[in-house]
């Protein structure tokens, strides 16, 4: 049941109007990032109102909506945002990543490979991939339009001769089309390879920092390395302990005092559906 | 056996009602009006309607009681709802030479036209808690006089006449609107005045007081601080002239600050300007103190690197909605990002350790 | 005020407009490809479908072009009821609308600057069926290769050149809306 008070998902029909516009500028310029006029939402600055804001302008009645947060549906934050679409739109909601129209996340892209009627929508804190090397908004818009993206490459440099490796594991920049350095927010950089030549559009939504910005269909992103440290999209080196998948990206569970631990599936809908296709890891009941 | 927490649903839906229990308090004690916390708390009122960007003292009021009392939180309730109010049109300009004032002082000035006017002020209360108010106490009715039924002039216009101060050139352009497009750098001064209006008290506070202390020091005098009510105007179209749509009380502050000149141009006072919704001189004088270092650039002093003259980073971090809401976000889970981490920090341990050995061997 | 101007808007704003622009971002996403647009009657010679690109994209923070034969009264009356849009000359203009031949010079449209390319301009293009030989496309949005019907290719391509800065196509025909945005590779 929609909640009347507010307009569908929520946003009045202005603000969507200048949010999708947005959008289009971002799928025409992929991997630039729009400035948008981001309004103050129910929820929190910093807990998905970029995200929240792009999802309200794309929705339709038809959609069916997936959110998740850290790769799972359950997530407190991910329940808060789906119940808001659920009361302020009225759309259906689910789990399984295959039946979702619209998926937004937070820190994850889902294991399953998308499909072409998906739309992946991002929470992102910080869009700016040359904001830790350079605070100034006023600078860093001015290296994008000069194409100068050589302070990130030194800074790549400087980890790989101090650890022998570049030392960013999630956050991984990557280059969008050959033109544009991009942030694919805070997702591990295990995902990275999803983000290219994938059939879905993704979106991103920075609503704090005012920013949106869109990777079409079939984009090409590559990850930043050099030729002698390639990059490398490692995970922790074992199989899901409850449903024994080895090419999932997996969370560390504490089980016990003495320091016990076990590996399990970051994507709940992944690890839950080849359970019920009778996969079993080596700690499952 | 590890089962993945389940039920956010209902933490969620209880964590709602043990927070509406703590809300209440003890229900033994009576509980808080919305007229009450309105009338009696109007100075935390006052602030949530400026920072909140919405003058409506009853909204602010309910604002801080559903907040418990957690101000910052009350004006993240103001600006969720304010977003979400249709604008009808845009008002007159306010003519605070036409206030009723309830304060007008100026420190410049021994006395002035329209006199110097203290109000309901805590400047020269002694600063000793009052028990009679822990018991219910009657007040004292306050000794009355008739209005002024004349406009007050500023002070800077006193000093105008004189070309002591700098113009404050009259400019008709219609301003950017904060709340409507995305902040851009480089930000002109009505759009940092906009921000500086909305942001949060204490930062704006301390970033006046760093300039006070040495920060981008631009001495400041408080030419005029005046509190008071306006009339707000506007043009209905449909009339074809402008009506009154309410009254409001604002806070405005000028500062005289220190003077400027060059080899054409003789010295001069140059200005600061704070006017806030509500009273809140503090918030008020701070805010000429800041606006006035940030224009350091257009009146050509040095940037000694201050932060109170780094207008990027005093508007990005001004508002306490964003700063509340990113900072406690970290409070979000993490565990895949940290993850990562684990396994880069591991797999370089490793690494070394491997490298250690081997050292040792050789 | 006749009744013209005051009908042919969406009936149901927010649901329409969602799904209007859900074919617009398809079509910009996805160049080449076609997708249904409905919910708008224009006044005449507006295609049903410009009509709902304009009610979907436009307000009165979007400086309107209308170029040839679609500015009449009757045109200038539906915009300013249903979208309030603010009607001015190409080159300051955040959308265009009208055929190719009548959009054309290119020149005169913003198309962004280095630092912002967001803020150039998209052409609403109404075409008939055209009967023109069908170009190549590739780039952001399409696998290996689309192929789209288009008016002309040497200015869409100089346009492409001047990326990320440029202007975005959005084609309009009936009630039918395909796009074309500034990175498509065209030949």
């Amino acid at each position: 049941m929609t909640d009347q008070a507010y307009n569908f998902a929520y946003l009045d029909e202005q603000t969507k109007r200048m949010i999708r516009r947005a959008i289009l500028k971002g799928l025409a310029v992929p991997g630039y990032q729009v400035p948008f006029a981001s309004r103050e939402m129910p929820m929190p600055y910093g807990w998905g109102t970029g995200g929240v804001q792009v999802s309200a302008a794309v929705m339709t009645t038809d959609d069916c909506f997936k959110v998740i947060d850290q790769g799972a549906d359950d997530t407190t934050n991910a329940v808060s945002i789906r119940s808001f679409f659920k009361r302020t739109a009225g759309v259906k909601a689910t789990t399984r990543t295959a039946e979702a129209s619209i998926i937004q996340t937070r820190h994850r892209i889902p294991e399953d490979a998308l499909t072409e009627s998906q739309i992946l929508v991002y929470q992102v804190p910080i869009p700016e991939p040359l904001r830790f090397l350079e605070p100034r908004e006023s600078e860093t818009r001015k290296m994008h339009s000069l194409e100068e993206y050589g302070l990130m490459h030194v800074k790549l440099y400087e980890d790989i001769s101090r650890h022998g490796h570049i030392a960013t594991s999630y956050a991984y920049p990557v280059k969008v089309e050959g033109r544009y350095v991009m942030d694919p927010s805070p997702i591990p950089k295990f995902d990275n390879p999803k983000l290219g030549d994938c059939p879905a559009i993704q979106l991103f939504g920075a609503g704090r920092e005012q920013r949106i910005y869109a990777l079409p269909p079939y984009t090409q992103v590559i990850s930043l390395d050099f030729e002698d440290h390639p990059f490398d999209p490692s995970k922790a080196d074992h199989a899901c302990g409850l449903c024994g998948a080895e090419h999932s990206y997996l969370d560390e569970v504490i089980i016990d005092d003495a320091g016990g631990r076990m590996f399990v599936c970051s994507d709940t809908d992944f690890c839950r559906s080849r359970q019920e296709d009778g996969h079993k890891g080596k700690d499952a009941a | 056996m590890y089962v993945a927490v389940k039920g956010g649903e209902r933490a969620i839906e209880n964590a709602h009602a043990w927070l509406a229990e703590e809300r209440r308090g003890d229900q033994t004690v009576p509980e808080l009006s919305v007229a009450q916390i309105r009338e009696q708390m109007t100075l935390a009122v006052n602030r949530v309607m400026a920072e909140g960007s919405l003058y409506d003292p009853d909204l602010a009021a309910l604002a801080i009681k559903q907040a418990r009392g957690d101000l910052i939180e009350a004006i993240f309730l103001i600006r969720a709802y304010r977003t979400t109010l249709p604008r009808f049109g845009t008002s007159q300009p306010i003519d605070t030479e036409s206030m009723a004032c309830d304060r007008r002082i100026s420190a410049t000035f021994k006395d002035l036209p329209g006199g110097q006017v203290l109000g309901p002020t805590f400047d020269y209360t002694h600063r000793l808690l009052d028990f009679k108010l822990a018991a219910d106490s009657d007040v004292t009715e306050a000794p009355q006089r008739d209005a002024p039924d004349r406009r007050m002039p500023h002070v800077a216009d006193f000093l105008n006449r004189e070309g002591l101060i700098e113009e404050a050139p009259h400019d008709d352009t219609e301003p950017r609107d904060l709340t409507r497009e995305p902040l851009e750098m480089p930000a002109d001064r009505p759009l940092r005045l906009q921000s500086l209006a909305r942001a949060d008290e204490g930062f704006i506070l301390s970033l006046a007081y760093s300039s006070q202390r040495g920060y981008g020091r631009n001495h400041a005098f408080v030419g005029e601080l005046r509190i008071g009510q306006l009339a707000v105007e506007m043009d209905i179209p449909e009339l074809g002239f402008s009506i009154e749509i309410g009254e409001i009380t604002v806070t405005e502050c000028e500062s005289v600050n220190q003077f400027i000149g060059s080899k054409t141009e003789p010295p001069q006072f140059t200005r600061g300007y704070g006017l806030v919704l509500g009273q809140s001189e503090r918030k008020a004088i701070s805010m000429a103190v800041v606006d006035r270092a940030m224009r350091w650039e257009e009146l050509g002093e040095d940037n000694v690197g201050a932060p109170v003259q780094d207008t990027e980073f005093v508007l990005y971090h001004a508002d306490n909605i964003q700063a509340t809401g990113f900072l406690e976000h970290i409070k979000l889970p993490h565990y895949v990002d940290f993850q990562s981490e684990l396994e880069l920090v591991r797999k370089l341990r490793r690494e070394a350790g491997a490298e250690q050995v081997q050292e040792a061997a050789e | 005020m006749p009744s013209q101007t005051l009908e042919g808007g969406f009936t149901e704003p927010a649901v329409q407009s969602a799904t209007a622009f859900r074919s617009v971002m398809e079509a910009m996403a996805r160049p080449g490809t076609c997708h249904t647009i409905t919910g708008a009657t224009p006044p005449s010679p507006l295609s049903k479908a410009a009509g709902a690109v304009l009610l979907t994209l436009c307000d009165t923070n979007t400086p309107l072009y209308l170029a040839g034969p679609t500015d009449t009264p009757e045109v200038r009356a539906w915009i300013a009821f249903h979208t309030g849009a603010p009607l001015v000359g190409p080159t300051v203009c955040a959308f265009a609308i009208g055929s190719w031949a009548d959009l054309m010079p290119l020149d005169p449209y913003p198309i962004g600057t280095p630092d912002y390319p967001d803020r150039s301009a998209t052409l609403i293009v109404e075409t008939d069926t055209l009967p023109s030989e069908k170009a190549a496309l590739i780039g952001p949005g399409i696998k290996d290769k689309a192929y789209l019907s288009l008016p002309d290719l040497a200015p869409i391509q100089i346009n492409h050149r001047l990326f990320p800065l440029g202007l975005d196509f959005i084609f309009t025909s009936e009630a039918t809306v395909t796009a074309l945005p500034r990175s498509t590779q065209v030949s």
